[in-house]
């Protein structure tokens, strides 16, 4: 093959697969907001489950600060305080007024970590179930055969399943994140968004790098794919630390370390801590519930997406040929 | 210049599913729990610019060959190229030139509207936007679905849905275009939409190859230069469709239509018999049978085992060989 061949063949393909992507995108940006519905599932439910959380929070800071100084109520606090660290503080030091002041901007910082947190849970949410399983799907309504014989690149499909999502999920989240602000009345104190910018991408590549991933592996295991998803779902809100900075389950002795370290493969998990840092400050709960520092939990991100892009690549190339080596992309009716 | 389909020896086994319960006959293998031969070492050239017709029964393999070629699938053992690409090693320059539709397909987005979807799938080829919108306009007003152009997919009746999956496969403008069963469950009307477009692609533009599988006889009939006649897995006989009836001239084809019967496998024992096929109407508790015979003869003796069964003939009629009779006569049944 000549250069200029080569050339035009290299750039044939580079409009090809971005077309695709386009393509494959289209459906997730435009179809899914044709469905006003979406509103009341994906922005004002979610809500509803941060403001559990906040609830409590709430409710513990207001009793550290009030009771603090009664025994029968420091037994009470010492009894129901999750957080050790913000506990015993509050004990000691609630009569004092910039301790007072730490105590309630602990309890913001708190709030707007579940705010924060609960509005990465649509990106992980978006990613387990229209992302990872989304072949499933594809195959069950007929498409991925369409889309396995079309001469794209399979990443490109996968880039554009993702490019969508996050599209589409970003603009869930930003509602979900501008009410909780509104409702909860939370304040960020943001020194430097164009890190946070950074941190934020970063973490959607190498989560949905992850999803890309998981997608491949749930083409061949088929309906057990939901289970799956399901069986990620809550226990990664856990270790991932969506409602509670992660760094607070390195206190807990024994597993809390084990459990922060497990969750934070999970991209969200480090991501969000980062985010955490930048939008509340670094001293925020006195710089105590933080797994790492900014710059390395956005190069541990970094390195996960590269990982996560190039595992995806690869399991996908390898089992498309399994799966056409057993029939797996065309037998839903066979 | 290569053919555009050509398959050497081609077979394909699926496994089955073989934890459901252990193996006790060598029989097993057909009933769906030990391993099936879809395809059994077919050879098959289809020319450049062919309509070529396959057709069987359900189960005959014609759905995991057209699969194979579409790079779905992969052969078990032999070899199939398509536009001189080996589908094994090679898909990527054949998925350029391919496109494929299957009837019933339900394939697409419900949110999206018809034209939507069908650039959406364009896209996945590189048909530049502007190219692609200018096509799929065309061809919706071709196959009559202009008005449901902004229609949103999940309100499409079947058979307008089946246009769309039409126009899908002729948007990106292939060079060999596989339909499988394409015009299945749809009306009259819609059904000869489609076998005309076909047929005038192939025919009015060059270099336009289309491999059609199909239950309906008069179909393939109808439309295929060249038919091969595939049951469970091999390829039984492969020719225009006016060679394939010149090989039964010599024999008589009779058609009856007469009341339920009891038993039919006798039929087959009657000297004279070549082969017959049968098929109940439930709505007229009437059998439809027709006879492939070496002559004559043997009518008086099938007559006589209807009677015997007490069952009235309402028609008995002789008729010249269709593409059916050809089918009878290779498989042993009709398709229906």
């Amino acid at each position: 093959m000549t250069e200029v061949a080569r050339r035009t063949d290299l750039r044939a393909r580079i409009s090809l697969n971005l077309r695709a992507v386009v393509g494959r995108a289209y459906p997730r940006v435009i179809g899914a907001n044709r469905e006003p519905s979406w509103i009341f599932f994906e922005a004002f439910l979610p809500l509803l489950g941060i403001a559990a959380y906040v609830f409590i929070y709430q409710a513990l800071g207001e009793r550290a600060l009030a009771n603090a100084t009664d025994p029968a109520k420091v037994a009470e606090i010492q009894a129901n305080t999750i957080y050790q660290a913000l506990g015993e503080r509050a004990l000691a030091n609630a009569t004092d007024p910039a301790k007072v002041a730490e105590i309630q901007a602990n309890t913001n910082a708190l709030i707007a970590s579940v705010v924060l947190g609960g509005t990465m849970v649509a990106f992980w949410l978006n990613v387990l179930w229209s992302m990872a399983s989304q072949l499933y799907w594809e195959k069950e309504i007929g498409n991925l055969q369409l889309y396995m014989m079309a001469p794209m690149s399979r990443m490109a499909l996968l880039g554009g399943m993702a490019l969508g999502g996050m599209f589409m999920t970003s603009v869930r989240a930003v509602s979900t994140l501008a009410a909780g602000v509104l409702v909860f009345g939370v304040v960020y104190r943001i020194v430097d968004p164009l890190t946070l910018l950074a941190v934020f991408f970063v973490t959607l590549i190498a989560l949905y790098g992850m999803g890309m991933m998981f997608a491949s592996l749930y083409l061949l295991w088929g309906r057990e794919a939901w289970h799956l998803s399901a069986l990620m779902e809550e226990p990664i809100f856990f270790a991932s630390g969506f409602y509670f900075p992660i760094g607070g389950l390195t206190r807990v002795p024994v597993w809390g370390s084990a459990v922060a370290i497990a969750g934070s493969f999970i991209p969200a998990g480090l991501g969000l801590d980062a985010m955490r840092q930048l939008a509340l400050g670094p001293t925020a709960f006195g710089g105590q519930m933080w797994l790492f520092s900014v710059d390395v939990e956005l190069a541990i991100l970094l390195v996960l997406a590269v990982v996560f892009l190039v595992l995806a690549r690869y399991a996908l190339a390898y089992l498309e040929v399994l799966a056409k080596r057993e029939g797996k992309l065309t037998s839903r009716h066979q | 210049m290569p053919f555009a389909v050509e398959t050497r020896d081609l077979t394909r086994i699926f496994a089955g599913k073989k934890r459901i319960r252990r193996k006790r006959h060598a029989s097993e293998g057909e009933d769906g729990s030990g391993p099936v031969t879809a395809l059994d070492h077919v050879a098959m050239e289809i020319h450049d610019g062919e309509l070529f017709g396959l057709l069987g029964p359900n189960g005959a393999g014609k759905t995991t060959l057209i699969k194979i070629l579409a790079t779905l699938l992969l052969p078990t053992s032999g070899e199939a190229y398509v536009a001189g690409h080996d589908v094994a090693k090679d898909p990527f320059p054949i998925r350029q030139q391919i496109n494929m539709v299957c009837g019933g397909e339900t394939s697409g987005y419900g949110l999206l509207t018809t034209r939507e979807n069908i650039w959406m799938f364009s896209q996945f080829y590189g048909v530049p936007s502007k190219v692609s919108k200018a096509r799929i306009d065309e061809l919706m007003h071709v196959f009559g679905l202009w008005d449901k152009r902004d229609t949103k997919v999940r309100m499409l009746s079947t058979g307008q849905r089946q246009k769309m999956n039409m126009i899908r496969g002729f948007v990106t403008d292939p060079s060999i275009l596989f339909l499988d069963e394409p015009t299945l469950g749809l009306d009259v009307n819609a059904a000869r939409v489609i076998r005309d477009y076909v047929m005038n692609w192939v025919r009015k533009r060059t270099g336009k190859t289309v491999l059609l599988t199909t239950h309906y006889m008069m179909e393939a009939d109808e439309m295929c230069d060249r038919i091969a006649i595939i049951d469970r897995g091999k390829i039984l006989a492969c020719d225009t469709p006016a060679n394939l009836k010149r090989m039964i001239r010599h024999d008589t084809t009779f058609r009856l239509e007469v009341d339920t019967l009891h038993d039919v496998t006798s039929f087959g024992s009657i000297r004279g018999v070549k082969n017959f096929s049968h098929r109940e109407d439930i709505a007229t508790n009437r059998a439809h049978l027709t006879f492939i015979l070496e002559d004559e003869s043997p009518v008086a003796e099938i007559l006589s085992r209807i009677t015997t069964q007490a069952s009235k003939v309402h028609s008995l009629q002789k008729s010249e060989p269709t593409l059916e009779d050809v089918f009878i006569s290779m498989v042993g049944r009709g398709l229906e």
